[in-house]
């Protein structure tokens, strides 16, 4: 029986971590190939979430929200990018979380507006209602088991896009010297855009993905945010790979220690208190994590330039 | 000046109740009406202002800002509220937190205070106060009918669940004061946590016959949805917060047979509560919630102790408020002698009427309930 909850816990904890990377993988990008640090991304997410409860909703599809996530959130970012983020490349860091963070305001009194306080209703489809039967002794959540597999879809997809394509190679060229780049005739500004949306893409995926299994209100992007960044620190900012190794690692260390540490330290410790101390360790667990990795590998597991 | 003075004849004339010719009552409403858990603080304060717009009296007027759920911002509000604006009442806060930011203050003041929604222990025992007034719940009381009606139905082996935070330990702590059987798990989980695999796993893992959880507003919402699409089956029980009207909607169909408990529910059969449902309706599309209940019995109560007494008058006008002389929309109402209510309270189920989710009340949780503070309270 415990080596089967083990094994339930380590599904979820791999399933939470491909959900960050979903989630922290726009952020990276954005970053490494702009360099610029986007406190907006939380409000990409929740855009492609609320987008796919309205969409599924009015058509009664979720799999016509799930593309209008996408399309809505792809199209926010380019909007963003051309109107607000052009202006912002040459200016400090500073400058960027303080336009970012207003549009972080801009964003949640725009859905309020629009779509009232109360949240929003999306459910997944029926298909993926209930529990599925793996390896005979574990009952598993349909739905999660498709967002592991969707999203190491999207991760091979992400992977192939940088590394082996012609689009790939110009934003992994714009990434290490813009001005050579231009230079080349390749148009860069165009190039931005493009990373950008597809950034705010990925971003408004998996709010549309995480929706559907929590709740789609107005505020739902900020904790995400939050979490992203973690991810995005441990992994090495500006890295794609490092992203999916910090978010998995996120997602592990989250899950087993929200599952494990209130057990384990009652074998030490009076229960109450060991039921608190769990409690309140578990859940700053990933932050510790995060301060352990930074003193060795300052620059993240996977340091994006040198 | 002869404007006021018609109104007031003509509001003497109307009124074959002894009608006092009062100085007008200046109420300031703190509430959320922005960013997250917003839709508690716009039902409360449209359920006041149905109230007030019903009474249509022009001796009371409201003043209404948005806390946005910060306690420094509440904090500033109050104060200009008090020393600007001079409110004779304060209201309107949601959270806990908030409001032990706002009510100390307040009352050490003078001014009255009358909560709609939060109810910390901390203010109904020793720390209660003459100026404060409480006309939804103290906090552990929708948790202890929902331990207590645990007994009734059988469960022997609860699973009980909340976020880990003062408000939690309450819960969890209410539902614990009158719940009899064993405990299958006890596990707290961060404030603001959305993704609860780990918890049902263990949940799964454990004996449990029944969980219990209070999680407010969209953690709710994600617990109950993965609840259900990992195909647990294993009953579940709530105060109200998880389960109320304004969230019912997101939650879908997985919220269908849960029972939670509540001091108010849209069929409690009264005269009053019949007419607030439907005015509800009427002005706002949409059905209330029980915040909603909780605003209009707080301008209810007001309009009563206005009836009775001058606002300049505090003795008289707290000795009218603590009276509580108004028809509340959950038949009956008494305040304590901490100023809490005594009350009934309901325990409801999650029921689909046409082709939208409700509740329904099944039973009384508890009758004529005081809160286990009030011994404390030297008033």
């Amino acid at each position: 029986m415990d080596a089967i909850l083990l094994l339930e816990q380590l599904l979820n904890g791999l399933q939470l971590g491909i959900m960050l990377f979903l989630i922290a993988a726009g952020l990276t990008l954005i970053f490494g190939v702009m360099g610029l640090i986007n406190l907006a991304h939380g409000s990409l997410y929740m855009i492609g979430a609320f987008a796919c409860a309205a969409v599924a909703t009015w058509s009664g599809s979720f799999w016509l929200g799930l593309m209008a996530s996408l399309t809505f959130a792809a199209a926010a970012g380019a909007l963003i990018e051309v109107v607000i983020m052009r202006q912002l490349y040459h200016r400090e860091h500073l400058d960027q979380v303080l336009a970012t963070f207003a549009l972080i305001l801009i964003c949640s009194e725009g859905t309020r507006w629009l779509f009232g306080s109360f949240p929003l209703y999306l459910d997944v489809p029926d298909i993926f209602y209930g529990a599925v039967n793996l390896f005979g002794v574990l009952q598993y959540s349909r739905y999660r088991l498709f967002i592991i597999v969707i999203g190491l879809f999207t991760a091979l997809c992400i992977y192939l896009l940088i590394n082996k394509t012609r689009i790939g190679m110009r934003i992994r060229a714009g990434a290490a010297d813009r001005q050579m780049t231009a230079a080349l005739g390749i148009n860069i500004s165009l190039l931005y855009t493009l990373v950008f949306a597809l950034g705010a893409a990925l971003a408004g995926f998996s709010g549309a993905l995480v929706g559907s299994i929590q709740s789609v209100e107005v505020g739902m992007g900020e904790p995400v945010l939050i979490l992203a960044f973690v991810v995005v620190v441990i992994g090495g900012i500006g890295s794609i790979r490092g992203a999916l190794v910090g978010a998995l690692l996120v997602g592990m260390v989250d899950t087993l220690g929200r599952g494990y540490l209130p057990q384990i330290l009652q074998l030490l410790l009076d229960p109450v208190f060991a039921n608190t101390l769990g409690a309140a360790l578990s859940s700053i667990a990933i932050y510790l994590l995060m301060i352990v990795i930074l003193v060795f590998k300052p620059k993240g597991l996977f340091p994006a330039h040198g | 000046m002869n404007k006021k003075l018609i109104t007031s004849l003509l509001g003497a004339a109307l009124c074959l109740a002894p009608h006092v010719d009062a100085a007008p009552v200046k109420v300031g409403m703190i509430t959320t009406l922005s960013g997250g858990g917003s839709g508690l603080g716009v039902d409360v304060r449209d359920g006041f202002m149905l109230a007030v717009k019903t009474a249509n009296r022009s001796d009371l007027e409201v003043i209404v800002e948005d806390d946005a759920r910060k306690p420094a911002l509440a904090v500033q509000i109050a104060d200009k509220m008090i020393q600007k604006e001079k409110v004779d009442i304060l209201t309107g806060i949601i959270w806990s937190n908030l409001a032990m930011a706002v009510v100390p203050s307040t009352v050490n003041q003078g001014v009255l205070y009358l909560s709609p929604n939060a109810g910390p222990s901390a203010l109904a025992g020793q720390g209660c106060h003459k100026n404060y007034f409480n006309v939804a719940w103290q906090n552990d009381n929708l948790h202890e009918a929902m331990g207590n009606y645990a007994n009734s139905a059988a469960h022997k082996n609860s699973f009980i669940l909340a976020p880990n935070y003062p408000a939690g330990k309450d819960a969890l702590t209410g539902y614990k004061r009158l719940y009899k059987g064993n405990l299958a798990g006890e596990i707290y989980t961060k404030l603001g946590q959305k993704d609860y695999a780990a918890e049902i796993a263990q949940i799964r893992a454990s004996s449990a016959d029944s969980v219990y959880i209070f999680l407010p507003g969209g953690m709710g919402i994600a617990f109950m949805k993965q609840y259900s699409q990992a195909g647990m089956t294993t009953p579940i029980m709530g105060p109200a917060f998880s389960f109320d009207q304004g969230i019912l909607k997101a939650v879908g169909k997985a919220a269908l047979g849960v029972r939670n408990s509540s001091q108010w529910n849209k069929d409690i059969d009264n005269a009053a509560n019949k007419v607030f449902v439907a005015d509800f309706e009427a002005a706002y599309g949409r059905l209330p919630s029980l915040y909603a209940s909780q605003g209009y019995d707080t301008a209810n109560l007001i309009l009563s102790a206005m009836d009775s007494a001058d606002i300049n008058d505090q003795d008289a006008f707290r000795a009218a408020l603590k009276s509580a002389q108004f028809d509340s929309v959950r038949g009956d109402f008494r305040f304590g002698n901490n100023q809490h209510p005594i009350q009934d309270i309901y325990v409801r189920e999650v029921v689909m009427e046409g082709d939208v989710l409700t509740n329904k009340i099944i039973g009384v949780g508890l009758k004529d309930h005081q809160d286990a503070y009030a011994a404390n309270c030297s008033l």
